[in-house]
């Protein structure tokens, strides 16, 4: 195998990868074992390190290498869900024993993960949370509740922040843990959201245990782990992690790959509707006849002024990324912006449905779509950071504007006033 | 299409700005703004020589530097950012005017005067009905002969070159339409300047009566050129008013963290902080529309029509919630005369305004996108 150094340019990378893809890419392998091939020569995380499945290439190559990939057909590793976070958070903070056991099979996609930071007392102040974790002889014993967690119900590891030391103030008495979903400890239940869908999960731990060295960094040190798991989130929301679509070619590997993508995506599966489907508008402006009225079409334009706006936006953020610049102010933006999307979605889809905005279901235009969107389109400001959480976000990292006083840093967490939540 | 600026540009960006806060600071803006002509000449000239600002966009054969309107956007921005008093825009207009009608010798006749800044010139199309359509335009040419009026013309009171679009008498909408050349001071032109709220941008009614002129390019088929004038003229206003909102939302923003009210600074409030963010979202959503519109430009990208109008909506929308923002997070001082604001406000309502405000904007781009 060459070696791929520092000054690997485009054109060198596109000629190494095209060559090895065609030495090695068949799509009579099965998904796992041609995975396992792609964590052996790197090219599947070509961005993450040498010793670590990866070529530590720079992430701006990581287009050229997608395009070789689709040009042939081959399937690259297992991109969507939460293993994508837990990878980035193992990549920064994890012990080699948590690179050995994890980083593989988050690639070949054998393992699947979940998020357990949200707490029902700590939403946006997520490091108030008081899931406990004690030392009981040589075991990590937690007990508690989070919720909003995607995929709890399959996931086979959760990224646990939980608080192990009350004496602390909140940032420093927190510990983050890679937890074992599969054991008696932990019960999951699904959370029936105002649109129907249960795509979120309540987990209750009593008695849940974790092995000491599962745990990432020290106690103390759980609030700068999360921080890391949820910058990658965040860039999520941004549009710069994948949204993973299955090829429609036939094959066994494809067909392994769409059941994986199938059931990995299934509780997103209502997330276009959350965006407010900005797509849709023109079609439907037609079809309804709408786009006759002046009033409409002003509120249309407005629309769609703003979405437009939004898609350069980011772009600008990416091309900014792309050059090694400097992240300008437009890079934090997208967040915010996609709430005002869909607000704005909503309202025209109202606008333009009329009656029909009164029924659901298959009563309700499009088989429910339209009707989907008007009661998914709350969630948009709300999950991944509140948009008043983005606007102090905003504020203060970019704009560099004081933060309001707090009351709760300054003392022992156990003295803090919390919520009371009501136990099972 | 390009999503970032080059080296070369951002450098040209900081010379610039850094001549134009030297050149322009607030003092002089409201000297010149207090002044008939609103600009001195000899100042311009000189700013103009140094920089070859009018001469950005004019192709290198005809005396220019051969710049796109990315770059362009870029010299609007800085003084859209800077309100420099100084008839930068309405060059600019006629020369765009002058390339898209113009013959070959035109041009080498015209351009270089406004390219190395000698000639001041500007581009006469509204009437006033204030319309902005062909259909607007009632102005004209007999024989080479322009009668009728045109107002809200930017600088006609003092420009040395005007552009005026015409019509062969018994026309209607974009048939019949031609630009003429007209000197500053022809026979039969009667110039006044009209009374402004924003005094940082001049307007002129100009009235004529068998006024001489000389046709650009062929006779009465300037319909296609003057669409395309007009979609430039919106792009370039676009990004003027970007660079405006941009150091109203600084301003303001500098002002706030600075103020103390409740022996707390004012920007520790979440209000104030929730009101700051929104007002980065209004104008770096402007500036991607802006930039990409001018962007476009430079490609000839076939969705002119409706990119140009979005652009000038956005920035309308936003410079003017920017405006509004800032005066209120100075509180009472943010509406005095001896505070800066007020210059930024006005332009912001006259940029808001001046070639269709964002209702109409809107509208254009619905139907170029949906009919």
């Amino acid at each position: 195998m060459t070696d791929t150094t520092a000054e690997s340019t485009e054109e060198s990378v596109r000629t190494e990868v095209r060559a090895w893809l065609e030495a090695n890419w068949n799509p009579d392998y099965g998904l796992v074992e041609w995975r396992e091939k792609l964590c052996d020569s790197g090219w599947g995380a070509p961005h993450w390190p040498k010793e670590w499945y990866g070529r530590d290439l720079p992430v701006k190559f990581n287009a050229v290498i997608d395009e070789e990939f689709a040009k042939v057909g081959a399937v690259g590793v297992a991109k969507a869900g939460i293993r994508t976070l837990a990878a980035a958070t193992i990549l920064a903070h994890g012990t080699d024993l948590h690179k050995q056991k994890f980083l593989k099979r988050i690639l070949t996609g054998e393992d699947t993960w979940c998020q357990l930071f949200s707490e029902p007392g700590s939403g946006s102040d997520m490091a108030g949370a008081v899931t406990r974790a004690d030392k009981r002889g040589n075991k990590w014993v937690i007990n508690g509740q989070k919720v909003w967690t995607t995929s709890a119900h399959k996931a086979h590891w959760g990224l646990l922040l939980a608080r192990a030391d009350w004496d602390k103030v909140k940032h420093k008495g927190l510990a983050y843990f890679i937890l074992d979903m599969k054991q008696p400890g932990v019960q999951v239940h699904p959370l029936r959201q105002m649109n129907g869908h249960a795509s979120f999960n309540q987990v209750f731990f009593t008695d849940a245990e974790v092995e000491p060295e599962m745990m990432i960094c020290d106690v103390g040190d759980g609030w700068t782990v999360a921080t890391t798991t949820l910058m990658h989130e965040r860039r999520g929301a941004d549009g710069l992690r994948s949204w993973a679509t299955a090829s429609q070619k036939p094959g066994r590997i494809y067909e392994e790959e769409r059941a994986e993508i199938a059931t990995t995506m299934e509780p997103y599966k209502w997330y276009p509707q959350r965006a407010g489907r900005v797509d849709l508008v023109l079609q439907r402006a037609k079809e309804t006849g709408k786009i006759a009225d002046p009033v409409v079409r002003q509120e249309i334009a407005k629309l769609l002024i703003m979405s437009k706006s939004a898609e350069w936006t980011a772009r600008r953020a990416r091309a900014a990324q792309e050059q090694g610049k400097p992240q300008g102010p437009e890079g934090s933006l997208g967040k915010l912006v996609a709430s005002n999307v869909a607000r704005q979605a909503a309202r025209v889809h109202t606008y333009m449905t009329g009656a029909d905005a009164l029924l659901s279901g298959e009563d309700s235009p499009m088989g429910g779509t339209i009707a989907e969107i008007l009661v998914s389109v709350p969630a948009s400001s709300i999950a991944g950071g509140t948009d008043e959480i983005q606007r102090n976000i905003i504020s203060e990292r970019v704009l560099k504007m004081p933060r309001e006083t707090s009351v709760d840093t300054s003392k022992p967490f156990k003295d803090v006033p919390r919520n009371i939540v009501a136990s099972r | 299409m390009r999503f970032s600026f080059s080296a070369e540009q951002e450098e040209f960006r900081a010379t610039l700005r850094r001549a134009l806060e030297a050149r322009s600071p607030t003092k002089e803006v409201r000297r010149l703004m207090a002044t008939d002509d609103g600009f001195e000449r000899d100042g311009w000239e000189r700013l103009n020589q140094e920089l070859g600002l009018t001469g950005i966009h004019i192709p290198e054969a005809y005396g220019g530097q051969g710049f796109g309107f990315g770059e362009l956007g870029i010299v609007l921005e800085e003084m859209g950012r800077s309100l420099l008093c100084a008839p930068f825009f309405s060059t600019t207009l006629a020369a765009t005017a002058i390339l898209n009608a113009g013959t070959e010798e035109q041009k080498k006749a015209l351009l270089p005067g406004l390219a190395d800044g000698s000639v001041t010139a500007t581009l006469a199309f509204q009437e006033e009905n204030g319309s902005l359509d062909a259909a607007g335009i009632a102005m004209t040419a007999t024989g080479n002969k322009l009668d009728g009026a045109k107002s809200f013309v930017l600088d006609g009171h003092t420009a040395d070159l005007i552009v005026v679009v015409a019509r062969k008498p018994g026309t209607k909408g974009s048939d019949g339409l031609s630009f003429f050349a007209v000197a500053g001071n022809a026979p039969g032109l009667t110039r006044r300047r009209l009374k402004t709220m924003d005094e940082t941008r001049k307007l002129a009614h100009l009235a004529f009566k068998g006024v001489a002129a000389q046709p650009l390019g062929a006779e009465g088929q300037g319909g296609a050129a003057f669409t395309k004038t007009l979609q430039q003229a919106i792009v370039c206003l676009a990004n003027e008013m970007v660079g405006g909102a941009d150091r109203l939302r600084e301003d303001a923003l500098e002002y706030v963290k600075m103020r103390m009210q409740f022996g707390r600074s004012i920007a520790s409030f979440q209000t104030t902080k929730n009101k700051a963010a929104d007002m980065l979202v209004d104008v770096e959503l402007a500036k991607s529309a802006a930039y990409y519109a001018a962007a476009a430009l430079d490609e000839g990208d076939d969705d002119m029509p409706a990119l140009a109008s979005l652009a000038k909506a956005q920035a309308s929308e936003a410079y003017l919630q920017t405006a509004i923002h800032a005066v209120q997070m100075h509180g009472g001082i943010g509406f005095t005369w001896d505070n800066d604001t007020h210059l930024w406000f006005k332009r912001a309502k006259s940029s808001e305004i001046l070639f269709g405000d964002a209702n109409e904007h809107r509208e254009k781009m619905i139907q170029a996108w949906a009919g």
